[in-house]
């Protein structure tokens, strides 16, 4: 890794940062090798073809063309699975791409429908984990939230968030846990309301206001949507407000819009 | 007498009679005797003593994360070209669609007011320093093939990503919007090179009056599927 050429950095970093590309190179090369071995020793699903034929792509997306086909009645082996498609493996050593389309209409080894599990509006009602990205307006400051949420029941869910702020005259993070109420899990824009507590880290800026960092607990409640786009997407908007208990006489409060993505499995 | 002679044949004939009678059952030869009642269905004349064999499926792999490393340039406006480095974490939600979250760090040079006053520093060591993360929304815009020579076909994938994050730079973390293309060159069914062309925007006011800056950052990287 080439080093830049400014002579006043300290030696310190200059060995951190070596140390850090190693630990990278060293990942990549455990990565590479773990991954390998894996595929080598792993016993593969097999499964039939039961339509007339199965079609084999020369790549895992749409527009790659067919190459090969395995005839009914002929098994193969699948060697591993991304989003939608499906490496297989005849027994000739023939390696191609088939869509998850083609593979619902094989059999598994005891005669039944080989099971493709396929993202639906019901899994958006009752997947248990749920990870997202959010961004939005927070008093006036510009953040950026990542949260994680586990679903008690189709009605009641747990979420973990954290946030980076970035604003004008302060930045800082905020982490909290609320819980989320739906109370019509299965419609396709499902409302939810909720109710949470944690902490917010405030630094002004130094260039621009005299003050000290921050720590405060906060409070909140709020509203939004979950909308059910396709597959396992989701697209959330929320509203919360939040009451920041200060050690000053007055509490702030800070209200919030929020908007983004998120997936569930 | 003669009587009394019928009477004692008649005795021996009766007794004897009985014994037969009680010799027959004793070997079974007699009347048929009611099997005893059986716990099992008519029809079932063979127990089979072999129990149902669960098929345990392997599990399928599934390779929809993607993991790497970069390095390239990258330009800091105002503040010169210098390497650039980081990692990537990609999640690949459907044959078009992934989520990708990086991290990086580059080295600010001097401004031309920096060189030519020759000593007058704006930023100590530390803040010249630049790291960021972004956390951003792909799409495969033209899945292909690239053909090396006549008997090598590569899968590869033209991508646009754009998204949100955070840069600390100058002393401050800076709200980053980012955006770009990359081409994937698929070596394997698991191994990508990636080349990558991206924009960060953050506003900075180091000079006196906000502006927006851009900075461009050029990468080359190599990532696993797993």
């Amino acid at each position: 890794m080439s080093e830049p050429s400014t002579s006043t950095i300290p030696s310190t970093r200059r060995k951190t940062r070596s140390a850090f590309a190693d630990l990278l190179v060293v990942l990549f090369c455990q990565l590479i090798l773990t991954g390998n071995v894996q595929a080598a020793e792993e016993a593969l699903r097999q499964v039939a073809v039961a339509d007339p034929y199965l079609e084999m792509h020369t790549g895992p997306g749409r527009g790659y063309p067919i190459f090969h086909v395995v005839d009914r009645g002929e098994n193969v082996s699948i060697v591993v699975q991304r989003t939608d498609w499906y490496l297989v493996r005849t027994d000739r050593g023939t390696e191609g791409w088939v869509n998850r389309d083609q593979m619902e209409l094989t059999l598994n080894p005891d005669g039944e429908t080989f099971n493709v599990q396929r993202a639906t509006i019901e899994d958006f009602t009752n997947a248990k984990w749920e990870i997202g990205v959010l961004a939005g307006d927070f008093g006036g400051a510009n953040i950026v939230s990542l949260y994680g949420s586990y679903s008690l029941n189709p009605y009641v869910s747990v979420e973990a968030w954290g946030s980076q702020i970035l604003g004008n005259f302060s930045n800082g993070w905020t982490g909290s846990v609320n819980v989320v109420h739906e109370a019509f899990p299965e419609w396709r824009v499902s409302p939810f309301f909720t109710l949470g507590a944690g902490v917010i880290h405030t630094e002004p800026k130094s260039t621009i206001v005299q003050g000290e960092d921050r720590t405060d607990q906060i409070g909140h409640v709020g509203a939004g949507f979950r909308v059910y786009t396709a597959r396992r997407f989701v697209v959330r908007a929320e509203y919360k407000s939040y009451v920041v208990f200060t050690s000053r006489d007055d509490n702030e409060e800070v209200e919030e819009w929020k908007v983004g993505f998120a997936f569930f499995f | 007498m003669e009587s009394r002679f019928r009477v004692l044949f008649l005795i021996t004939a009766a007794g004897l009679m009985t014994g037969c009678a009680a010799t027959k059952n004793l070997f079974g030869m007699g009347p048929e005797a009611a099997p005893p009642p059986s716990s099992e269905p008519p029809g079932q004349v063979i127990d089979p003593q072999v129990e149902r064999q669960e098929v345990k499926e392997p599990a399928i792999d599934r390779e929809d994360f993607e993991v790497g490393g970069f390095v390239g340039i990258m330009s800091i406006e105002d503040f010169g070209t210098n390497v650039v480095y980081g990692a990537r974490l990609a999640y690949h939600l459907t044959e078009g669609f992934f989520v990708e979250g990086t991290a990086g760090t580059t080295e600010a040079g001097e401004t031309s007011f920096e060189i030519l006053s020759g000593g007058a520093q704006l930023l100590s060591d530390s803040e010249r320093q630049l790291t960021y993360y972004n956390l951003n929304l792909g799409y495969n815009i033209l899945p292909g093939e690239g053909f090396v020579g006549e008997g090598r076909a590569y899968n590869t994938n033209l991508y646009l990503i754009a998204g949100l994050g955070s840069t600390r730079f100058a002393g401050d973390d800076r709200f980053t919007v980012n955006f770009g293309a990359g081409y994937r060159f698929l070596l394997t069914d698991a191994i990508a090179l990636h080349i990558d062309f991206r924009d960060h925007l953050f506003d900075i006011d180091l000079f006196g009056e906000e502006k927006t800056a851009h900075n461009l950052e050029g990468h080359l990287g190599i990532t696993v599927f797993f």
